[in-house]
Order: structure tokens, then sequence, then C-alpha cells
């Protein structure tokens, strides 16, 4: 058999990505300074992302296994964008929290190349392996605290929750490659139809079993137990990458998989999804109500936003793919800002994590409470913010596709939301400041601040771009 | 010729072992075990889905979880150990810093 090089074109981000962690992890024995890592990482990183746009980019490759196209090539920047804000905020936080090592970064490249990964895949073998590269890596960082029984704790839940998923999302794969003979996304889809699979009790047991793992991933609603323990107690940079990250991959793969294997059998996703979905919403914004830890009222509300994306899956068109994808962006933007103010806090002897070391912070540090301000009327969904943009064009497109009552809902619960988000607000500008709050700032905090604030407010103003983007990206 | 049904079953009972042990242990190396016992469920019934349909893809399947797995028991008796030496205990119940 002769053997034929596949073409390495389309894959040379992720072969960029992997050289570049390598390197990290090697770098690491023989740089003292673990500032040059993070820097070295962001411009690898960067180097890495402008490969998204060499000629030949776009195409399948390995048989069909790694799909880049459009679709990919979005969420692809979203990973990337994601990864370098996390560097940002995580330079000065990782010495005031004395963990600075130099794996750190190497396991935040990884990951991001588990999810670049995922975004491609072709195939549910290269889904499954992309999913626990990312995941794999995920676990460590969570717990990357070593001496913090929070963190410990945050990293062994989200491990036997994520290793539980994944055993369920083989057993989806394995029933799914018995009924159709192939794991190839497309052949899958043409078995179905060819075969008449759809409505076979195995096929959709299958189909259940992944989109429970699929659902662990994204953290919906009654999949989400480990969310707010794992956000809670992971450092904080990590959450701010975990709830977005992630995320954004579980989304992919689920527009993917779901699209592109299962569209003989989208009723009976469809039933599955709804109800993942109100749950999802309800729960996660009532529950976060009551909370009196920022990072779990952000886990909470990170649960909620799944619920609203997860509109966009249902409504199954063009446009509401296209929504989804902008919301992660949107959604990578305004949370990535929320947690950047958090990570100020935090400094010597101060944790900075409740929501009461925010009363009167408007007094003490206007710039950081001006911030949060607009971050939390994003995540809100307030005009002229990002949040609201990413919000309408999401239930626009469910509407269009004939989900009215489901829209409703979801109005329902993002106007619950407005509670414990300007709950923030109040406690910053209308109360006195209790204690001396010090915030820990360096340049590169600066500027994922300034970053993350422009795109939100000028995504909210402008948002036509983006959409445009996400509209092209997908066929 | 043992049918494929068998050997379905048998992946299936494997299976509900891991989840019912899972759910129900409070020990985290048990529950460990369980989520292993879940995964090589899966194995038995990619490989006998493999022979069945003379498609080797499920046996690369099967080694690639193989693989998988070592690496997620690594980072799981890392972090078990991690745990372990902050607070003397293998015991889920016992993980009760956070709570909300």
């Amino acid at each position: 058999m002769p053997l034929v090089m596949p073409d390495l074109k389309p894959i040379t981000p992720e072969i960029v990505m992997t050289c570049l962690a390598l390197f990290i992890l090697v770098a690491d024995v023989f740089i003292k300074r673990k500032e040059t890592l993070a820097l070295l990482s962001i411009i690898g990183m960067a180097a890495a992302a402008f490969t998204f746009a060499l000629p030949g980019a776009l195409n399948t490759t390995f048989g069909g296994m790694f799909i880049s196209d459009g679709y990919s090539m979005f969420f692809k920047i979203v990973f990337a964008l994601n990864v370098i804000l996390t560097i940002l905020i995580s330079v000065k936080y990782l010495a005031v929290e004395r963990v600075n090592f130099g794996e750190y970064y190497a396991l935040l490249l990884f990951s991001t190349l588990g999810m670049m990964i995922m975004a491609s895949a072709g195939d549910l073998i290269v889904l499954y392996l992309g999913l626990e590269l990312m995941a794999l890596s995920t676990y460590i960082l969570a717990g990357f605290i070593r001496y913090d029984m929070k963190s410990n704790e945050a990293a062994l839940k989200y491990f036997l929750l994520g290793s539980f998923a994944s055993a369920f999302l083989l057993y989806g794969i394995s029933l799914a490659y018995g009924l159709t003979g192939t794991t190839n996304l497309d052949r899958i889809a043409m078995t179905i139809s060819e075969k008449g699979l759809a409505g076979k009790p195995a096929l959709t047991l299958s189909m259940i079993m992944i989109a429970v793992a699929f659902s662990f991933k994204i953290a919906a609603v009654p999949f989400h137990m480990w969310a707010p323990d794992a956000y809670e107690g992971a450092p904080t940079s990590v959450t701010a990458f975990m709830s977005v990250g992630p995320k954004a991959a579980g989304f992919a793969v689920i527009g993917r998989v779901f699209l592109m294997a299962f569209p003989m059998v989208r009723a009976e996703w469809v039933a599955v999804f709804i109800p993942i979905a109100i749950m999802t919403m309800a729960v996660g914004n009532i529950v976060a109500l009551s909370q009196t830890n920022i990072k779990r009222m952000l886990a909470y509300s990170s649960i909620a936003h799944a619920g609203y994306a997860l509109l966009g899956i249902i409504a199954g068109t063009a446009d509401g793919l296209a929504s989804m994808m902008n919301y992660m962006l949107i959604y990578a933007f305004m949370n990535m800002g929320a947690f950047a103010v958090i990570i100020m806090l935090r400094s010597e002897g101060f944790k900075g994590d409740a929501i009461s070391d925010y009363e009167g912070l408007s007094k003490t540090h206007p710039l950081a409470a001006a911030l949060m301000l607009v971050f939390m009327f994003s995540l809100t969904g307030i005009p002229p913010t990002a949040g609201f943009m990413g919000k309408f064009y999401i239930f626009m497109a469910a509407i269009n596709a004939g989900y009215t009552w489901l829209v409703i809902i979801a109005v329902i619960f993002s106007a619950i939301s407005a509670y414990f988000y300007l709950r923030i607000v109040m406690n910053m500008y209308m109360k006195d400041p209790k204690e001396t709050v010090t915030l820990t700032t360096s340049p590169s905090m600066g500027l994922a601040l300034a970053i993350t604030t422009v795109a939100v407010l000028a995504i909210g103003v402008l948002p036509a771009k983006v959409i445009y983007l996400a509209r092209v990206a997908f066929p | 010729m043992v049918p494929l049904n068998w050997y379905l079953m048998l992946s299936a009972a494997v299976f509900s072992i891991g989840v019912f042990g899972f759910l129900t242990r409070r020990n985290i190396i048990i529950m460990f075990m369980s989520v292993e016992l879940m995964l090589n469920a899966v194995n038995i019934s990619l490989v006998a889905f493999s022979h069945y349909l003379q498609d080797l893809r499920g046996q690369v399947l099967v080694f690639f979880i193989v693989t998988v797995a070592a690496a997620e028991a690594a980072i799981g008796l890392a972090i078990i150990i991690a745990l372990f030496r902050n607070k003397a205990t293998a015991h889920v119940d016992d993980m009760n810093e956070m709570k909300g």
C-alpha cells in the first residue's frame, strides 16, 4: 500500500501550536523569569493565529478526519483570544498566588490545542482525542495551587465528573459506530439516511449519550454540578480560561456533530436540548441570586449563558449557528474582562472574591469600578454593550426558526439575571467602602482590560462586522 | 461463534456497574475505578463491533481509549495525592470546602 502524505496545510495552526507548547515546556527548564515564557507564549499563539490565513488553509485533510473551514476558523480565533487574554491577566496573579511555574503556560497552550482539534474534528475519534487533550490539561490547571485545599477540591470534582462524562461520550460513539460502521461524521449522516436508521432506539440512545457528554462540557443543567465548585476553587485566571474555552469548544462540537452527523434525527435531539436549555437558564439565573462569592456567582452566570447559546443550536438554522458563534466571541470578551477585574482585587493576604469586597469600589478605585460596570452591563445584556447584541441576535434567530415561546422564557430569565449582575454595580456605586482594597495592577493586565473593554463597547455599537464574520464562516 | 448481542449485553452490564459504582461509592479511588470500568465496557463493545463489521476503525479507537485512560489515571492519581497531602482523606463527603 503506497503511503500518501496528507495535505498538511489545513492543520498548520495545530502543528505550530504543538511545537510551541512543547517548546515552552522545555524552555521552562532554562528560563528563570517566567514572564518571558508568558511573552513567548503570546507571540507563538499570535504566530499560530496568522497561519489561519495561509493559502490552502481551508480544506479537509487526513481522509475527512480533519476539517478546516470557516466554522472551525471562527472558533479557533475565539480560542486564540481566550488564551492570549488569559495569559495577560495571569502574569502578575500567579506571582501573588505563589505558583509562578512555567508549566502553567504550556498547559494553557495544550488545552487550547485540544480545543482547536475539537473545532476541526470531522471524525468522532479525532473529536474524542481533542476533547481529552483539552480536558486533561484543564484538570491540572484547576488544581494548580497545590497548597490550597479549595483548588485541589476543584480539580478533583472537575476530574471525576469530566471523566464520567467522557465515558458517556465513548459509549455513545461506540453505539453510533456499531450502527453505521463508521466514525466519520459525514458518513454517519449518509448511512443513517441510506439505511433508514432514523428513529431506531439504539441510534436515539447513542445521540442522547453524546448530548449528555457535551452538556457536561458546556455545564448545562442537570449536568452542571461540577461547575460552581470547579470555578470557585480553581485559580481565578484558570476560571476565566475554562469558563470561555471549553464552553466554546463544547458548542463548536455540538454544532458540528448534531448538524453534520445527526441531521436526520433533528426532531429527537431538539426534544433533548429544549428542556436542557430551559433548565439551564432557570437554574443558572435563579441560583446565582443567592451567591455571596463572585466567582461562584459568575459560575452560575456562565451556566445561564450556556442556556442562551443553546437557543442558537436549537434554532438549527445558519442564522442560529452564526448567532451562537457570535455569542461565544462576545462572551469571551465580557467574561474575561469581568474576571480581569476580580483578579485585580486579589492582593497579598486579601482574597477579594466576596461580593461584599466590592462595596464602595467606585470611591476608592473609580476606573476599576467603571470597567466592572461595563462588563456587568454587558453580561446582563444592556445596550450599548456587546452582551445586548449577542442576546439580540440569538433571540432573533430563535424567533425566526419558530421558537417564540422559548425566547419569551429566555427573556424572562434574562430579566431575573439583572438582579445579581446589577447588585455588584449597586455595591460598587451606592455603598461606602468598608475596608481598603489595594489593586494589583500590571501593564499586561491593563492591556487585557483595554482589549476587552474596547471590544465589548465596539461590538455593542458596531456589531455588523462580527455578525458578518460569523455569517460567512458558516456556509 | 459467540453472537454479537452477547458482547453488547456484557458491555452494557459492565457499563451499568461502572455507572452504579460511580454514583453510590464515596471513596475517590473506587469512584475512579468505576470510571475505568465504564471505559473498558466501551472497549468491549468497540472491539465486538469492529470484529463483526470487519472494520479496523473500532480497534484503532480502542487503542486511543487505552492510551488516554492511562494519561487520565496519571492525572487523576496526581490530583488525589495533592489532595491527600493537604487533607488526609479519600472520601468525597469530606470534600466540602465549597457549598452553595
